[in-house]
């Protein structure tokens, strides 16, 4: 009876241990991912930082209720905007309260690009479709903004998207179509 | 689903299939190549700035935590020690102010009931005088007479 209780405490032991391994290799593996579509969402470092750390808590307190349904990135991606959208609708209901933002405007946004072999001119003119599309982003609805980002910066497939977004197919599909319309009129007005 | 989210599907939908300059655009396969590099440098340029962020070094950031509750409460006492402070010295001021309208009132009565008093003495004084002159005896006239003559 005893020797029985010892095994069981120390395969309750051993799977909390196993548990906690596989979330430390969860983290280390999607952690950049979650950081640069919240970064990408928010252009704001300080406030990707800290939307990822609160992710990766949440994910860590409800690990053990994680049933494997979808992939692991699929179910922290849902965190990640779930946590999002509470953090704007927060930010627009304590409007009274002074609220910073880190957010970098487009220009600054804009200056990031791999330090390629290309000319000048090419670097330049990718800089200036770069805004064009961080400007186009503005104008998109949270909802399509987070789709457009899962498409073509995390390059998920559209039934990923679904599942992330919890929406249909289709209307991740018309959200995407109107996103790189959008887009697409930015672009169409720089030339 | 909601009817809204409906709708707005459904909204999508239609915009998508009648959005006639989109598509027309899409046909064309400059606007299609312009889109394509521009999306590729945008995700280039997202990767570049999130994985600079990302391995930057943290510095941990000291924010000075405002607790305003002791300071409030400071704040809130010096307020009532000042109120009530200033409301026994306003009530002091007043009370001075009170007894030297009062003092200044009594003395104006005063003067003035001596004022009243010193005229109606006169006014006695002027009656009896010409009471008196009227009531000389016509017997003493003859000596009154020679006073006034010895006068001049």
């Amino acid at each position: 009876m005893a020797a029985g209780s010892i095994l069981e405490a120390m395969n309750s032991a051993t799977a909390a241990e196993i548990a906690a391994d596989e979330f430390t290799r969860v983290v280390a593996q999607h952690r950049p991912q979650i950081f640069r579509f919240l970064l990408a969402s928010t252009r704001d470092v300080d406030l990707a930082e800290t939307l990822t750390q609160e992710c990766f808590l949440k994910a860590h307190r409800n690990w053990s209720g994680f049933r494997g349904e979808s992939s692991a990135m699929t179910w922290l991606m849902r965190i990640a905007i779930n946590l999002q959208k509470d953090h704007w609708r927060n930010r627009r209901m304590r409007f009274w309260r002074s609220t910073q933002t880190h957010a970098v405007d487009l220009d600054e946004a804009s200056e990031w690009l791999p330090s390629g072999e290309s000319s000048a001119e090419k670097q330049m003119l990718a800089k200036e479709q770069v805004r064009h599309v961080w400007k186009a982003m503005d104008g998109l609805s949270e909802r399509q903004r987070s789709v457009f980002l899962l498409r073509y910066i995390e390059e998920r497939e559209l039934s990923e998207i679904a599942q992330i977004t919890g929406l249909s197919e289709g209307t991740v599909k018309a959200h995407l179509s109107r996103a790189v319309g959008r887009v697409r009129t930015e672009l169409g007005r720089s030339q | 689903m909601s009817i809204w989210e409906k709708r707005k599907e459904l909204s999508d939908d239609s915009l998508e299939v009648s959005d006639d300059r989109a598509q027309s655009e899409a046909q064309d396969p400059i606007v299609d190549r312009n889109l394509d590099e521009a999306l590729r440098n945008f995700k280039l340029s997202v990767d570049a700035w999130s994985e600079a962020a990302y391995s930057a070094p943290r510095q941990a950031q000291f924010v000075p935590r405002h607790n305003w509750r002791p300071a409030a409460g400071w704040a809130l006492g010096c307020a009532l020690v000042a109120s009530s402070v200033s409301g026994v010295v306003y009530q002091r001021h007043e009370q001075q102010l009170k007894a030297k309208q009062d003092l200044a009132k009594l003395v104006e009565q005063q003067k003035q009931a001596a004022d009243l008093q010193a005229a109606s003495e006169e006014d006695l004084l002027a009656s009896v005088d010409s009471d008196v002159s009227r009531q000389v005896p016509s017997a003493m006239e003859p000596l009154a007479q020679m006073a006034e003559d010895d006068s001049k």
